[in-house]
């Protein structure tokens, strides 16, 4: 066996966004560190490929708003690059041949509203102040580590009065909406305001992405109110296009972490975690190699740290449990296209401007919510929920001139199918897509040049996300906050002295966000400083 | 009646927005867009292109234009070679700036010039017997500004000159069968040109150019995004940094170069032969130190600021539109120490930054102030650093 002689404070496995910001964290504070990736380039499930010559493909991941605010100027992400790209414009195509299409204008979307449903035009400014109201309330607890709700030392009962204040502090009516946000329907939420189905249907989509339910499903409040979180630019729920892709994002978090001195190992699955009397003491790589550290994060999801990094055999049993029990149930896929020009919406004429951002395809909530039946039953919709972007308009170096690429979200492609397989499916999966855009943009599939398919499976099998689910652990009350990724581990630390988490499945949870990484970093720095 | 630009025909076609602003008599576009930003984002990730053509032109011919411009303006115009722009201010005999502006040399004896008010009248009384003619040619130009980093891409498909052009120079170039001058000049920071054609040309110029950057992101641009890319770029507006010292009612309102953030402008000032008008005063002030103010930028403390918001019970606002009136600045005991005349949210530096003048013991990038803002009806301050400008400043700019 191989012994590399270097040794590390801290090693991190998995080069995905989460990683390489704990890993910056770390370098920043001044710890010799490792990150180490099996794939041959970083970014996890964060990447852009040119997959044919000079069209830039971001497979998986594609759009930024969950970023934490803080990272972006403590690691000095502006000096490497960090270029968010405003998306001005969202459009809601409809089946009849209509369309929603918002803008950056205030006033001019209360007359695109109006031409939708009277009733709705103000109900707008009330949703949208409401649901800021509730992000102004939870936002606090993204930027902290979770209180451990069974802790009973002095810090920890301190942690929850603190949470018991804050909340205590909020308005009847803020925390009312909370709880309803946190434990009901997305529907319900938005029935609450809205009448005119397109609208609700658009709204509705944040409330499914990346998780199994429906828009009338109990839980897909939760998924719709963490879709509002993000701030980008101090407007909560603003999204953006970064420069290059998220793969460009990606990028520039990795040149930030080497500024900082963390060096990046490519190519090297990382095999085991290797413990010495309860203390995790390195890891081993796949081809043998040895590499000793104090410290070992573990990028990856819980399944993936709790059961495959380390002998499950040699944690707590509830642990265990919890994590064999926690659900992942990848639903989402992708395809995404590289197309000669820009598709047309017949009602739109030769307009374009209407693909600054996204494409929603997801007319109403019973078009969500039967693309969800298909799903229960183990079946992926075949009237599917897409979330379409082409990049391209608005960052051209993603495309050659007058070429674009279009990547396109899909909902629900359920991780299991019954009575058949991914790989058997792929193609026919992409031709209901790719159907379903036809039916929209007449002339869609002659602007084809090239799609790329990226089912549960391919999730699971290129970036390591268990059963492809995009959040490495679903967003379920159950497994967020103090119970993610399980009960009395949410604050990055493992039974095992030294080993930490620091992946999606801990709080605050996935999206390009990296909370957890930076939340476990300080974890790891109290830890080290505690014990000198 | 309000006038026209050349462009204007085509560029009313463009503007979604319906609003323009008045510019030196011109109709000009505030943006063409619903959203300035997304302009903004044009200029800083692909290209953008703005009419400029207000601005006033002046040819300066002749003989003695070089000793006459020597005289006038506070850079040495003897250092630039035809084919080479000069961006320069003149001041008055107490050494106060009145105007600034950019001197084109296209010959040993022709230099074209843009500023932003009138001074035909106020240069033609200082030519006494030199042999210099100065026009007014302002009607008979339109210019163009392609700005951002995919400008050179564009323009080298209409004119292969763009290439090899370096910051600040100048090259004939035909355009659409047009003949126009293109420099590698700009107002907002980047990598950029401006083109200047003759106004019958203008229309074919401009279509021309659209033509071009299609498939490359090019877009117009009005002067809400352009403020926003200037103040990032750390340059000076008339009216907003300074004003013009004849026309001011006070000194407090005057500003010398030196304290306007152009002592790069001076250095050698002390050897300099030239009997420029404000000589004396300037070199008298900068051998004393007398200068009240330096000009410098300010990184606002993004988590102070935040967080003043979030006590206040508010969502921190982030708007790219600059503030409509100064902020005083303040050391931590209180004593008013300077002024911003510029604050915006920046998004490609994702922070508030300013433009301010301060007390020159506080000029060191790193020293720090308070920021004067209002949240709830309430005079609060917010910590700032001062930094050097420009802010924002990407190599391309002059690679
Ligand atoms: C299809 C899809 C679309 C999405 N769209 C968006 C979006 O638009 N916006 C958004 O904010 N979020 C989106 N998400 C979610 C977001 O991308 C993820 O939550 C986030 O990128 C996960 O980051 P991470 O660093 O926690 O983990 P990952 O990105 O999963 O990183 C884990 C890394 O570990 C590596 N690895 C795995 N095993 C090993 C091993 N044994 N040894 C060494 N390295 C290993 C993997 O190769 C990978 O690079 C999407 C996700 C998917 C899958």
């Amino acid at each position: 066996m191989a012994n590399d002689t270097k040794t590390y404070d801290a090693i991190v496995v998995g080069g995905g966004h989460n990683g390489l910001i704990n890993g910056a964290y770390l370098a920043k504070a001044g710890l010799k560190t490792l990150i180490i990736e099996r794939r041959g380039f970083v970014g996890g499930a964060a990447i852009t490929e040119e997959l044919v010559p000079g069209f830039h493909f971001t497979t998986f991941s594609y759009a930024l708003s969950l970023l934490r605010p803080d990272i972006i100027h403590e690691l000095e992400l502006v000096k490497h690059g960090f270029m968010p790209i405003l998306m001005p414009s969202s459009f809601a195509p409809m089946e009849n041949g209509d369309y929603l299409l918002l803008g950056p204008d205030r006033d001019e979307n209360i007359k695109e509203i109006l031409r939708h449903s009277p009733h709705d035009a103000d109900a707008m400014d009330r949703y949208e102040h409401d649901v800021e109201r509730v992000c102004q309330l939870v936002k606090p607890l993204l930027d902290k580590a979770p209180p451990n709700l069974f802790g009973k030392s002095p810090e920890d009962l301190a942690d929850l009065a603190e949470l018991a204040s804050h909340l205590g502090g909020a308005e009847p009516k803020v925390l009312h909406d909370t709880v309803r946000m946190l434990t009901g329907s997305a529907a319900d939420f938005l029935d609450d305001y809205f009448e005119s189905d397109i609208l609700k249907g658009y709204l509705a989509s944040s409330g499914i992405i990346g998780t199994k339910v429906g828009p009338m499903s109990q839980g897909s409040g939760l998924v719709l109110l963490y879709h509002s979180m993000g701030e980008h630019d101090g407007h909560f729920g603003a999204w953006a296009f970064h420069k290059g892709g998220n793969g460009g994002f990606t990028q520039v978090v990795a040149r930030a972490a080497q500024a900082f001195g963390a060096e990046i190992m490519l190519e090297a699955p990382v095999d085991t975690v290797l413990t010495r009397d309860g203390k995790a003491v390195g890891v081993a790589l796949a081809d043998g190699t040895e590499i000793a550290a104090d410290v070992v994060v573990s990028a990856l999801d819980p399944r993936r740290t709790f059961t495959q990094l380390v002998e499950p055999r040699e944690l707590p049993g509830d642990l265990v449990e919890s994590i064999d029990r926690m659900r992942f149930q990848g639903t989402s896929a992708k395809v995404n296209f590289a197309l000669d020009g820009l598709p047309r919406y017949p009602a739109l004429g030769d307009r374009s401007d209407q693909y600054r951002g996204f494409v929603n395809i997801g007319p109403s909530m019973e078009y969500l919510e039967r693309a969800f039946d298909d799903a229960k039953y183990g079946w992926y919709s075949q009237r599917p929920y897409l979330d379409c972007a082409i990049q391209s308009v608005v960052d051209p170096d993603m495309a050659p001139p007058g070429k674009h690429v279009m990547s396109c979200f899909v909902q629900y492609a359920p991780y299991h199918l019954k009575g058949s397989d991914w790989d058997t499916e792929r193609e026919r999966f992409a031709d209901t897509v790719q159907a379903t855009l036809e039916s929209f943009f007449p002339g869609f599939g002659d602007l084809v040049l090239h799609r790329e398919i990226v089912t549960p499976l391919d999730i699971e099998r290129v970036v390591g996300l268990s059963e492809g689910n995009i959040f490495a652990g679903e967003f379920f009350a159950p497994q967020m906050y103090f119970f993610r990724p399980a009960p009395g581990w949410s604050q990055y630390r493992t039974p095992i002295e030294g080993y930490y988490q620091c992946g999606s499945g801990t709080h605050p949870g996935g999206c390009v966000m990296g909370g957890p990484a930076k939340l476990a970093s300080q974890q790891i720095l109290r830890d080290r400083s505690a014990t000198g | 009646m309000i006038r026209t630009t050349p462009f204007y025909e085509r560029l009313s076609e463009l503007n979604a927005t319906g609003l323009w602003g008045h510019w030196s008599g011109y109709l000009s576009a505030l943006r063409y867009d619903m959203s300035a930003k997304h302009e903004y984002f044009a200029v800083r990730n692909s290209a953008g292109f703005f009419d400029t053509s207000p601005l006033y032109k002046y040819w300066i011919r002749g003989k003695d234009a070089e000793r006459f411009l020597a005289g006038v303006m506070t850079r040495d115009i003897r250092l630039c070679r035809p084919g080479r722009a000069q961006y320069t201010l003149w001041c008055d005999d107490r050494g106060f700036v009145l105007e600034d502006g950019v001197v084109f040399r296209h010959s040993d004896t022709e230099f074209f010039m843009t500023t932003a008010e009138p001074n035909l009248g106020y240069f033609r009384d200082l030519v006494g017997r030199l042999d210099v003619q100065i026009d007014d040619v302002t009607a008979d130009y339109g210019v163009l500004a392609v700005q951002g980093p995919r400008s050179r891409e564009i323009l080298h498909r209409l004119a292969p000159e763009v290439e090899k052009l370096r910051f600040f120079e100048l090259t004939p170039a035909k355009i659409a069968g047009s003949s126009v001058t293109v420099s590698r000049t700009g107002y907002t920071g980047d990598l950029g040109f401006e083109i200047f054609t003759g106004a019958d040309d203008a229309l074919g110029v401009l279509d021309a150019l659209i033509e071009a950057g299609a498939g490359h992101g090019l877009r117009p641009f009005g002067e809400d995004a352009l403020l926003m890319c200037r103040i990032e770029a750390g340059l000076v507006l008339i009216n907003v940094e300074f004003q013009s010292s004849r026309l001011a009612f006070t000194d407090h309102d005057r500003v010398t170069p030196k304290e306007l953030g152009f002592g790069w402008m001076l250095r050698g000032i002390e050897a300099d032969d030239r009997p420029f008008i404000g000589r004396r005063a300037i070199r008298r002030e900068l051998a004393d130190g007398t200068s009240r103010w330096s000009s410098v930028g300010l990184l606002v403390d993004w988590q102070d600021y935040d967080r003043l918001y979030r006590a206040a019970g508010l969502v921190p606002p982030k708007d790219e539109t600059p503030l409509g009136y100064e902020s005083m600045l303040y050391d931590d005991d209180g004593n008013r120490v300077g002024y911003a005349t510029s604050l915006m949210y920046s998004p490609a530096l994702q922070r508030h930054i300013a433009m301010a003048r301060v007390q020159p013991r506080l000029a060191a990038p790193g020293s720090r102030v308070n920021v004067e803002l209002t949240i709830n009806h309430h005079y609060e301050t917010v910590a700032a650093d001062v930094a050097r400008l420009p802010l924002f400043n990407p190599t391309r700019k002059t690679a």
